[in-house]
Parts: C-alpha cells; sequence; structure tokens
C-alpha cells in the first residue's frame, strides 16, 4: 500500500469530488449495506453510527484503498503500453542511422555484395507500387461512401456496410495470396509483377478508405444538400460540388492515413512483387523492389560479414517509420487546417 | 421559365439531368457492389488456386500425408500465438481503454489515444526487427526463470531458448500489435456511457472503481468481447512479426519456450512462398483459405455483436 500513494497522486484531484461525495453521503445509514458487493434497498436501517464507526472507517478505508489501487493499475497498464513504442522507436532510430546517409538513397544493390548498397530501388518500388494501389482505391472507396451515404438503403446497403466492415480484417497476407492467385490464373504460376502488388494492397486500402469518407460524408450538415435542392440543383452535381468540397479536407485526411496504413506492408509484396536489387520503374513488366520487403530480405539474408545488411536494413525500417509518421501529421495538421467547415 | 421546368424535372423521371443523376447513381452503386464481389473474388480465386492440392494425392503434398496433416500443425501454432497475444493484451487494452475513458485528464485524453493509435501505425516488419533485437535477447532472463520455477507446466517445459525467439515472446509482440485495435473499440463504448447511470453510481456514494465496475465494465462488456474477437482475428493473420521472430522446427508442442516451434500458416506462407513452385504453391493457398475462412468467421461474428449492440 505505501508504495501506491505517490503513484496515484497526480490522478487524485479527479478521484476527490467522487470520494468526498462517497464520504458525505455515507455518514451513518448507509454504512451497511455498502459493505455488501451491491446496495439492497429493501435492508434494515443499520444501527446507530457511534456503534458502527470503527466498522465503517475500516470498510470505507478498503474501499478507497481499493480505489486508488484500481488508479495506479491502470495509469501503470498505460505507462506499460507505451513501453514498446518507446523502446521500438529508440532501436529504429539508433540503428538506421548508422546507414541512413545519402549514398542509401541514391544506390540500388545492383552488384552489391557486402558493403555499400542502398534503397533507392526499393524506395522507387515503393512509391509506384503505393501510388497505383492508392489509384485505385481512392476513386472505389470514395463512390462506395457516396453510396452508403447518399443513395443507399435496404439490404443491399446493410450488406456492404456488414461486409466493408468485415474486410477491414482481412489478413494482409491473404490480400497478397488473392492478388497472386488471380493473376496467376491467367499469366502462370511463376508470375511477379509491381501490379499484382498494387491491387493485393488496394483489397487493403478500400475498406479503410470507405469507412473514413463516410465518416466524412456524415457529418457534412443536412441544410447544406437541402439548400442545393431547394436551388434546383440535382443530386448528382449537389453531391459533386457541395457535399465532396465540404469532406473534402477529411477525405484527404482518410486518404492520408490509409496510406500509411499500406505503405509498410511486407507480406502481400513478398508473394507478389518478389524481391529484386535493381531499379524497375515498370510496374507491368517484372520483379519489382519495396521497402518493407527489402527490409526483410536484409535481415533474413544477408551477406558475408551480415552487419551492412543489417545496417541497410534497420535504415529502411527507419525510413519507413518516418514515412508513416510523417503521413500522420500531415493528414491530421490538413484536417485541422482546412477541416474547419464540419466542426 | 427554364429554371422552373428544371425544378419540376427533379422529382421526375425524364429530362436531362435524370440522366446524370443516373449514371452517378450507377457508379456508386457499382461501386458498393464491386466490394462484394471483391470478397467473393477472393475467396474464389483462393479456392481455385487450392483445388489442385485439394484434390491431389496424400504424397504430393509437402510433408507426404496429406493436405490436413500438412496444415494441422501451423493451423495449431497461428492459436497457440494467437491465444497468448489475447491473453496478453485484452487486460492491458481494457485497462488502458479505462485510463483514457475514466482516469486521464480529459484534455489529453485525444492525445493519448492518439498516442496508442500509433502502434497501430507501425509497420508489422519493423516490430519483428523489434522483438528479434531487443524483446527476444531481453527476455531470455524471464524465460530462464519460468523454466526453473514453473517447468512443471508443460508451457514452461524447457529447455528455454537462447536467443528468445519463441513461442511465448512472439506471442506477447503480436499481443502488442493487437492492442489499440482492442483498446480502440472497448474505449469508444466506455466513453458512451449514459452519464445519468455513472452520476447515479456516484452519487449513491461508490468510488470512482464501484461506478466503473458497476456501470461502465456491465454496459462495456460486448464491446470487450468484439474488440478482442477483431484483436484475435489480427493476431491469426498477422505475418511479418511472426515469419521474422519466431525460429521454427515444425512440430506441435506446448512448449512456449523452446526454440522448436510450430509455425503459424501466414508466417509460414510468407517464408515458403517465395521458393515454391508447382503443388507446393497449391497447397500454400490452401492453407491461406483456411486462413481466410478462419479469419472471415471470427470477423463477421464480431461485427454481428457490434451492430448488434449499436441499434440500442
Amino acid at each position: 500500500m505505501p508504495e501506491d500513494d505517490p503513484m496515484s497522486a497526480p490522478t487524485s484531484r479527479e478521484s476527490q469530488p467522487a470520494g468526498a461525495q462517497g464520504d458525505g453521503n455515507g455518514a451513518a445509514p448507509e454504512q451497511a449495506p455498502l459493505t455488501g458487493r451491491r446496495f439492497e434497498p429493501s435492508q434494515p436501517p443499520a444501527p446507530p453510527a457511534r456503534a458502527m464507526a470503527p466498522f465503517a472507517r475500516r470498510v470505507e478505508r478498503r474501499r478507497h484503498v481499493t480505489d486508488r489501487g484500481v488508479a495506479v493499475i491502470v495509469t501503470g497498464a498505460f505507462l506499460l503500453a507505451l513501453a514498446p513504442l518507446i523502446s521500438l522507436l529508440y532501436t529504429v532510430v539508433s540503428k538506421g542511422m548508422a546507414r541512413f546517409d545519402a549514398e542509401f538513397f541514391s544506390v540500388s544493390m545492383r552488384g552489391i555484395i557486402s558493403e555499400g548498397g542502398g534503397a533507392y530501388h526499393a524506395i522507387l518500388g515503393t512509391l509506384i507500387i503505393t501510388g497505383l494501389a492508392t489509384l485505385a482505391a481512392v476513386p472505389v472507396g470514395v463512390m462506395c461512401a457516396i453510396y452508403l451515404q447518399e443513395y443507399g438503403a435496404g439490404r443491399l446497403k446493410r450488406a456492404i456496410t456488414f461486409f466493408v466492415d468485415v474486410m477491414t480484417g482481412i489478413p494482409s497476407i491473404v490480400a497478397g495470396l488473392f492478388a497472386f492467385a488471380a493473376f496467376a490464373l491467367f499469366l502462370g504460376p511463376g508470375i511477379r509483377l509491381g501490379v499484382m502488388g498494387s491491387v493485393a494492397l488496394s483489397v487493403l486500402m478500400i475498406p479503410i478508405v470507405v469507412r473514413s469518407t463516410e465518416e466524412m460524408l456524415r457529418i457534412v450538415p443536412q441544410a447544406l444538400r437541402e439548400a442545393s435542392y431547394a436551388l434546383g440543383v440535382p443530386k448528382w452535381k449537389t453531391i459533386t460540388k457541395v457535399v465532396l468540397p465540404t469532406a473534402l479536407a477529411g477525405i484527404v485526411t482518410g486518404v492520408m492515413l490509409s496510406v500509411a496504413r499500406i505503405i509498410g506492408e511486407t507480406a502481400p509484396l513478398l508473394i507478389t512483387t518478389g524481391v529484386f536489387s535493381s531499379v524497375n520503374v515498370d510496374p507491368f513488366d517484372g520483379r519489382m523492389q519495396n521497402l518493407a520487403v527489402f527490409a526483410f530480405n536484409e535481415y533474413k539474408s544477408p551477406g558475408v560479414p551480415p552487419e551492412p545488411s543489417f545496417e541497410r536494413a534497420w535504415a529502411a525500417a527507419l525510413t519507413l517509420i518516418l514515412i508513416v509518421m510523417a503521413l500522420n501529421v500531415i493528414a491530421r495538421l490538413v484536417y485541422r487546417r482546412y477541416g474547419t467547415e464540419l466542426r | 421559365m427554364s429554371a422552373i421546368t428544371d425544378i419540376t424535372g427533379i422529382g421526375h423521371p425524364g429530362g436531362s439531368r435524370r440522366l446524370g443523376d443516373r449514371v452517378f447513381q450507377g457508379l456508386a452503386t457499382g461501386a458498393g457492389v464491386l466490394i462484394l464481389v471483391v470478397l467473393a473474388g477472393v475467396a474464389g480465386f483462393l479456392l481455385i488456386e487450392a483445388w489442385p492440392a485439394i484434390t491431389a494425392n496424400a504424397a504430393d503434398i509437402p510433408g507426404g500425408e496429406g493436405l490436413v496433416k500438412y496444415i494441422w500443425p501451423l493451423a495449431f501454432g497461428t492459436l497457440v500465438a494467437a491465444t497468448i497475444a489475447i491473453i496478453f493484451a485484452v487486460p492491458m487494452a481494457v485497462a488502458v481503454a479505462l485510463f483514457i475513458s475514466h482516469f486521464a485528464p480529459r484534455r489529453i485524453a485525444n492525445v493519448l489515444s492518439y498516442v496508442i493509435d500509433l502502434l497501430a501505425a507501425i509497420p508489422s516488419i519493423i516490430y519483428g526487427l523489434w522483438g528479434i533485437a531487443v524483446l527476444g535477447p531481453a527476455s531470455t532472463g524471464v524465460l530462464n526463470w519460468l523454466e526453473g520455477n514453473l517447468g512443471f507446466l508443460p508451457f514452461f517445459e524447457g529447455p528455454a531458448s537462447s536467443t528468445g525467439r519463441t513461442m511465448l515472446v512472439a506471442g506477447l509482440v503480436l499481443g502488442v500489435m493487437i492492442l489499440p485495435i482492442i483498446t480502440a473499440v472497448t474505449r469508444s463504448v466506455f466513453t458512451q456511457t449514459p452519464r445519468r447511470l455513472q452520476e447515479g453510481a456516484l452519487a449513491l456514494g461508490a468510488t470512482r472503481w464501484e461506478m466503473i465496475r458497476m456501470t461502465v465494465l456491465p454496459f462495456g462488456r460486448s464491446a470487450i468481447i468484439s474488440g478482442s474477437m477483431l484483436g484475435l482475428g489480427r493476431a491469426l493473420g498477422e505475418t511479418m512479426a511472426v515469419a521474422i521472430l519466431l525460429s521454427v522446427s515444425g512440430g506441435v508442442t506446448f512448449n512456449l519456450i523452446g526454440s522448436g516451434n510450430p509455425s503459424t500458416i501466414a508466417a509460414h506462407i510468407a517464408l515458403d512462398f517465395p521458393e515454391s513452385s508447382g503443388l507446393d504453391v497449391n497447397a500454400l493457398i490452401a492453407a491461406g483459405l483456411v486462413l481466410f475462412a478462419v479469419t472471415l468467421v471470427i470477423n463477421m461474428a464480431a461485427r454481428a455483436i457490434i451492430n448488434r449492440e449499436v441499434r440500442y
């Protein structure tokens, strides 16, 4: 118990009103029932306060100690949850800095056996694969959200809403297998293309875009739509000229967050775009490297000696984290700066 | 004049505007239906490509003993890893959600939940690297202690791994990865607990914890269940962290702290797929189909619970 007190000090300010109420209310008659798990009004009134006082004080004390204890546990759980995040960020930054240099961003792995080399080809590949996936997922996702919010009704709407939610839980490796199976059926079993990775990623991205866009369309005031209809504007023009521009900042934010979610995907790309050590900018022709797969490959099959490979893997991890964090921060800034119409 | 006809044109079929509306509505509906088609396509294409393995002779499947014998150890490993993850993550996530919704100062609650969401933003490959470089080596002391003191349990039989690349550590990393989704689902329902219930409990003299136990937790019970199921779905399908972290021998064992572990379906696919050809690829896709079916059922059940709750 003594170690509980200092820890709970920060939260005690909030707990005081509740605690004070408890003390104030529970003067005499309520003491006895409170010893039980539940308040039972049918019980007879408690004996006079004076006789019960020591007992009551002990009960009160136990209740408040429990309350404090829970506050400490819950706060501790939160801090414990932060520990992996902090440790992970520290590890990636400290290990990634060794090769986080100009060469890393300007050279591919072509002809590199041990030292040197970089992720230029992987960064290009990441941009192309993710860009294509975004190009495919955003129109489909936004139109689907428009259907759900502006047109949808009945069983079809309910089915789509339900399966969009279900789709957010598809394991990424299954999305990769899907893209592979679909292409392999027509192009043969050994096929590896950049665009296959884009298909896999768009399967993962679409439901996220639908969810966030739908959320944004929902908070566009109904009055705006009605004003537009009252001016004789048809529904599709109301949507494209009034509803979408109003929600634009929110939609852009959602798209950026969904890009951040898929840009670090490894598993689906490992089986669709393969591993490649040179620059390839044509997603429809041959294998393509990507940052996450690059990091995985450098760590899993290092050269001799392994250290330069490990350093490249950590530098790639650092690059990925920076991209993801930048997308997260910029997305929130966009929403804060331009999303004011909605708040 | 034209304005008048335009206005009357809105409600009626026919007229030039009707075409634009029809096309746009068709596009939107098409996009919605496309989602259902894609989901059906995932199942369909996986089934087509898995079919050769399903119908093949048992001797031709990797391992030589048929598809069931091939997938079973992987499914077992997947279940064990996900179970460990859930055991760690659910109590943590509920506590974190409570902290954010009822204990943290109101003003910084949003920032705190954003910080927890960052855990979900980190790519899984980086969790794998972190697990193998930091958490694994750091855990060897604990693993040795478990072997020495709880070695009578089959889970901690030993010999303890010296690298920490064990099922227990892999499950722990998965637990960290699924923590944010469980936290997000439970927190959003905890904050919706009716104020009158909470204030009523406080007015009756309950302490904050008693109030939470009597109002917030019962109210959020189904959110905890469905959030845990969503987390379970994530843990079952999580690939790269396990692929890079777990040291695999392939056998079925309950020993969680050794260096010979069963792989998981997802990790096995990721590791073996690049080097496979012929029927091996079909067998891997069949394993993927099993994973897809299991996660689909779990996710559907979880969403059904959430949706039922929302209707209140």
